[in-house]
């Protein structure tokens, strides 16, 4: 079947086009060049439509054991958003941490077609594919955690050669069906498991004696030396901790020029200056962004309501758990792998503090440059629900609004930022970019998140609004594959997205005592760590997608 | 993965009975579908691997009949309910998919089978939440083992043999300290390599009282009581300074067997104790539990509802309520008028007693002193299907895979067909 897109306005900062009115044609799931000559089955008239290509969410938490923990810890949020069962739907429930399903439904219904669970612990890859492949029309992946595992740990401290740490990680990666690596507070969790309560960049890990910074060159080098198009994905030290921008700082200068994508910064961008010893970093950490073309960042904004955080910081959250709303939190330490901890939160636009992180967070998406290295997020659910975006497009895209938001927060507040006198409103093209182009290229998918021939045909199409925010949280149409899939808002399908993943090649001699290493301190054996593509497949609606990786080693 | 290593005998296969699951079992599967575990087994694993074939024929009435024939009057019965229980709950990860899709569609209850037991539990991670840690934390860290409630060693055979007589990481297997606060273990538990267990007994049904002043002592209270549930106070304030200069405690109980009312409570003050040791050290809890797939029918009801268990679908959005939804509840008030009962990993779980149209997707050979109106056998995850299911700790899900072949539909071939007869 061809489908042809007749006269929208189409933003493709992967091919430069920013507003201009183009036609597109749809074949087999594919975005194709006009065949010549062939019967056109299916016209829709876009003109005075908006159209995009389907956004990717790079860093959300929808999959995996601690998403399920804030799931059944919550159900007096679940109560006040349900999702009813229709002839096409299933139900659920959304707000903080949405049942699987209405995941799915809710990002589609918002013109995304892809979301990444950023924090996948390797023993507990399982149970993220499992409650991913019940997400239903999305395609997604994970970056599994490494970091404060015991075996790397171990390597370290024992100085492994740098090949040695590139094959435990491609190994890592392929046992565990991901698409990049992501750390969280280097060392960090299995410090807290010694009862250490805080590890800055430089300080010693108690027992291993290997620090953060040690485990962040080694991580960042190995996921280079493989070619891994994702660069290390970094949870850095100290989140939440007031002066912790200079830890930030250094660890953007520390990293000596390698690739790496800070996340949710906005948690990492802390100074200590004023009356509550907490103040914005949010322009130096900018201007490090800038001058680093390494460095990528997403933001992780805050906005104000109920939410639940959900981090593999356990030692960050174990100190937090007093701020616990409502008063429950749940702490793990895992398996010799990592750690979770599930704290229930609420931003409060009258908190000092919560209005400050709320205008940190704006501050760096307006003061970082380049729109191709900096990310939408906010951390879903840590900072808000990922159905807060489209309100975050529009404080970014609409200054007007941006300073009423901001003029009813706490007044100290306010005199600590700088955002009033900031004038710059995103556009389309660099909405377009943050939210589609440049994601696809930071996570490394080639056909996704542009418009050109070859392209899977994830298109989102919005009717043009004075208020973006009504526009970005009704599409009028989004195609998942070639196939419609939601219509003025509403899901008119239901698919089955694919999950990406690479599979970078390493010397299988790791297996040996990796297989050592099982047998003798973990629970079970190697061979049933590994998740097969079958796993994935089996249910006859999923599949995994290998991306190339090119090898620098 | 389970290895077929000569003609019948499978190795490193995982057992999908013990709750912690093993998997270095060595399996022999005999040409007629006789199954023998001959390494590594235990008393719950063998039970659960060695049961009878039995009749594989589905039957109505007590009848036999076609598959076809069984799964149609299935969808007619439910679909003629006004309010369908599905319970039991007792499957791979792909059953209990199929159940709530199916229970979804119905508008059904769904729930899963001891529920009260799973809400010793759940209740206090809804209410104020815990600190726990998962298997391999408690053989590579734990220096102290606090046994909480009798039982452990009988309903989790293995658990020290694999977990705390071993040399961890960080810690040697005769450096760890077991404590037995409640029950002297029994034989089982007591085979610790040259080092007698000890105990501070009392009856289960004190471990209120004495969990409270362990806490309050842990706190730094005074307390002036001299003896709780038998238990000298001083020796509760001697266990609560181990516990305090541990370096890594592990707390360990499993709710199932605490059988008096509002038991959560005691759970609860276990889990705040817990935290109250973190504030200065280490320590984790370790709630034991996971045996016949009752994880994985909460982890699966969690991501796909939001609600762990006792799941009311019939005003169109998913409705939990511990209390109102219980299946004893609905089927002493007469509220439900059919049941369908999913037990897949064992013959002997049969559905509860009671009037209403009954359903059981069952283990084959699972036997009634009743017929129900409709028995569809079926197999067992990891003996005759592959799938997955959870470990007590709830993070690591095991994958199962398939040993033998004897034309048993899985429980999710069975209700999905079900689902798509309605």
């Amino acid at each position: 079947m061809l489908i042809k897109l007749k006269g929208g306005t189409v933003y493709d900062p992967a091919h430069g086009i920013d507003g201009q009115v183009r036609d597109l044609y749809v074949q087999d799931g594919r975005i194709v060049e006009p065949p010549p000559g062939a019967r056109v089955d299916r016209e829709y008239d876009l003109s005075g439509k908006i159209v995009m290509a389907g956004a990717i969410d790079m860093h959300t938490h929808i999959g995996g054991g601690k998403v399920n923990i804030a799931r059944v810890m919550l159900p007096e949020d679940h109560r006040a958003d349900p999702q009813y069962h229709t002839e096409r739907l299933r139900s659920g429930c959304g707000h903080a941490a949405p049942s699987t399903w209405t995941t799915g439904y809710r990002y589609a219904e918002m013109g995304f077609t892809t979301a990444f669970e950023p924090a996948v612990l390797p023993v507990n890859a399982r149970q993220a594919h499992m409650e991913m492949g019940d997400i239903p029309i999305l395609d997604k992946g994970g970056y599994a955690m490494l970091g404060s595992d015991d075996f790397l740990l171990r390597m370290l401290r024992d100085g492994a050669d740098q090949k040695a740490v590139n094959d435990y990680v491609a190994w890592t990666l392929n046992a565990t069906q991901c698409i990049g690596i992501k750390v969280v507070n280097p060392g960090g969790i299995s410090a807290f498991k010694f009862n250490q309560r805080a590890l800055d960049l430089d300080e010693r890990h108690e027992y291993y004696g290997v620090t953060p910074r040690q485990i962040l060159k080694t991580l960042a080098t190995a996921v280079h030396e493989l070619g891994v198009p994702h660069p290390l994905h970094v949870h850095g030290c100290n989140l939440g901790v007031p002066g912790n921008v200079e830890t930030t700082l250094k660890t953007i200068t520390g990293i000596e020029g390698l690739p790496l994508h800070l996340t949710h910064i906005q948690f990492h961008s802390y100074g200590t200056e004023g009356d509550f010893k907490f103040s914005s970093g949010a322009a130096r950490i900018a201007e490090a962004v800038n001058a680093n073309p390494n460095v990528t960042v997403d933001v992780g904004q805050v906005l104000f309501g109920q939410t639940v955080t959900a981090s593999g910081d356990n030692m960050r959250q174990h100190a937090n758990a007093g701020h616990a709303h409502p008063k429950k939190w749940v702490c793990m330490d895992i398996e010799c792998d990592a750690g979770c901890g599930v704290v229930p939160f609420k931003y409060r636009d009258r908190n000092f503090v919560n209005a400050l992180q709320w205008a940190i967070g704006l501050e760096i998406f307006l003061l970082v440059d380049d729109p191709w290295r900096v990310f939408l997020t906010t951390d879903h659910p840590n900072g808000a629900p990922f159905t807060s975006y489209p309100h975050l497009i529009r404080l970014l895209m609409d200054r007007t609004f941006r300073n009423e938001q901001l003029s009813r927060l706490h007044p100290e507040a306010q005199k600590m930022t700088t955002l009033a006198s900031i004038e710059r409103e995103y556009s389309l093209y660099e909405i377009a970019i943050m939210t589609r182009a440049g994601a696809a290229r930071l996570v490394g998918l080639e056909d996704r998140g542009h418009l050109g021939p070859g392209a899977a045909a994830d298109i989102t199409v919005y009717t043009p609004d004075d208020d973006v925010e009504r526009m970005f949280a009704k599409p009028t149409y989004v195609f998942k594959d070639g196939e419609l899939v939601v219509k003025d808002g509403e899901i008119v399908h239901v698919t089955w997205g694919t999950t990406h993943t690479v599979k970078p090649d390493y010397d299988r001699a790791i297996e040996r005592s990796l297989t050592d290493y099982f047998d003798r301190y973990l629970t079970m054996k190697l061979d049933n760590f590994i998740i097969s593509d079958e796993e994935i497949a089996e249910d006859g609606r999923g599949s995994v997608t290998v991306h190339p990786c090119g090898g620098r080693g | 993965m389970a290895k077929l290593i000569a003609p019948g005998l499978w190795s490193e296969v995982p057992s999908p009975f013990c709750g912690i699951g093993a998997d270095d079992l060595t399996v022999r599967v005999r040409d007629d579908g006789a199954v023998t575990v001959e390494d590594n087994g235990d008393p719950v694993t063998r039970a659960g691997f060695e049961q009878p074939l039995g009749d594989k024929t589905p039957r109505v009435d007590g009848r036999p009949v076609p598959l076809e024939a069984a799964v149609s009057r299935a969808a007619e019965l439910l679909q003629a309910a006004q309010l369908p229980l599905i319970a039991g709950l007792a499957a791979d990860v792909n059953g209990v998919r199929a159940a709530l899709s199916l229970g979804d569609r119905l508008g059904a209850v769904v729930d899963a089978a001891d529920g009260e037991a799973l809400l010793r539990n759940l209740l206090v991670l809804q209410d104020s939440g815990w600190m726990t840690c998962t298997l391999a934390e408690v053989k590579n860290r734990a220096d102290l083992i606090v046994m909480v409630g009798g039982g452990l060693e009988t309903g989790f055979p293995r658990f020290f043999e694999r977990h705390v007589w071993v040399d961890g990481m960080f810690v040697r297997a005769g450096e760890r300290r077991v404590i037995h606060l409640g029950q002297a273990p029994s034989a089982a538990g007591r085979a610790s390599p040259g080092k007698a267990p000890e105990v501070l007994a009392c009856d289960d049904v004190h471990l209120p009282q004495v969990l409270a002043v362990l806490r309050a002592l842990v706190k730094g209270e005074s307390v002036a009581a001299e003896a709780v549930g038998g238990i000298p106070v001083a020796r509760l304030a001697e266990l609560a300074k181990s516990l305090k200069a541990a370096r890594y405690g592990v707390l360990v109980w499993s709710a199932a067997s605490w059988n008096w009312p509002h038991a959560e409570l005691a759970v609860q003050t276990l889990c705040e104790l817990i935290k109250e040791l973190n504030r200065t050290t280490r320590c984790s809890g370790l709630p034991l539990g996971g045996k016949l797939g009752s994880q994985t029918a909460t982890q699966v009801c969690g991501w796909q509802s939001g609600y762990p268990l006792r799941i009311r679908f019939s005003r169109g959005t998913p409705e939990y309520d511990p209390y109102l939804n219980a299946t004893e509840r609905l089927l002493d008030e007469g509220s439900a008028d059919a049941l369908l009962w999913l037990a897949a990993f064992d013959s002997e779980q049969t559905p509860p007693p009671t009037e209403i149209p009954t359903i059981v997707v069952g283990r084959c050979g699972m036997a009634f002193p009743r017929p129900p109106a409709v028995f569809i056998p079926v197999g067992c995850p990891g003996i005759d299907h592959p799938g997955h299911t959870y470990r007590t700790d709830n993070v690591v899900a095991i994958r199962l895979y398939q040993l033998r072949s004897v034309g048993l539909p899985s429980s999710a071939q069975v209700i999905r067909a079900i689902e798509q007869r309605l």
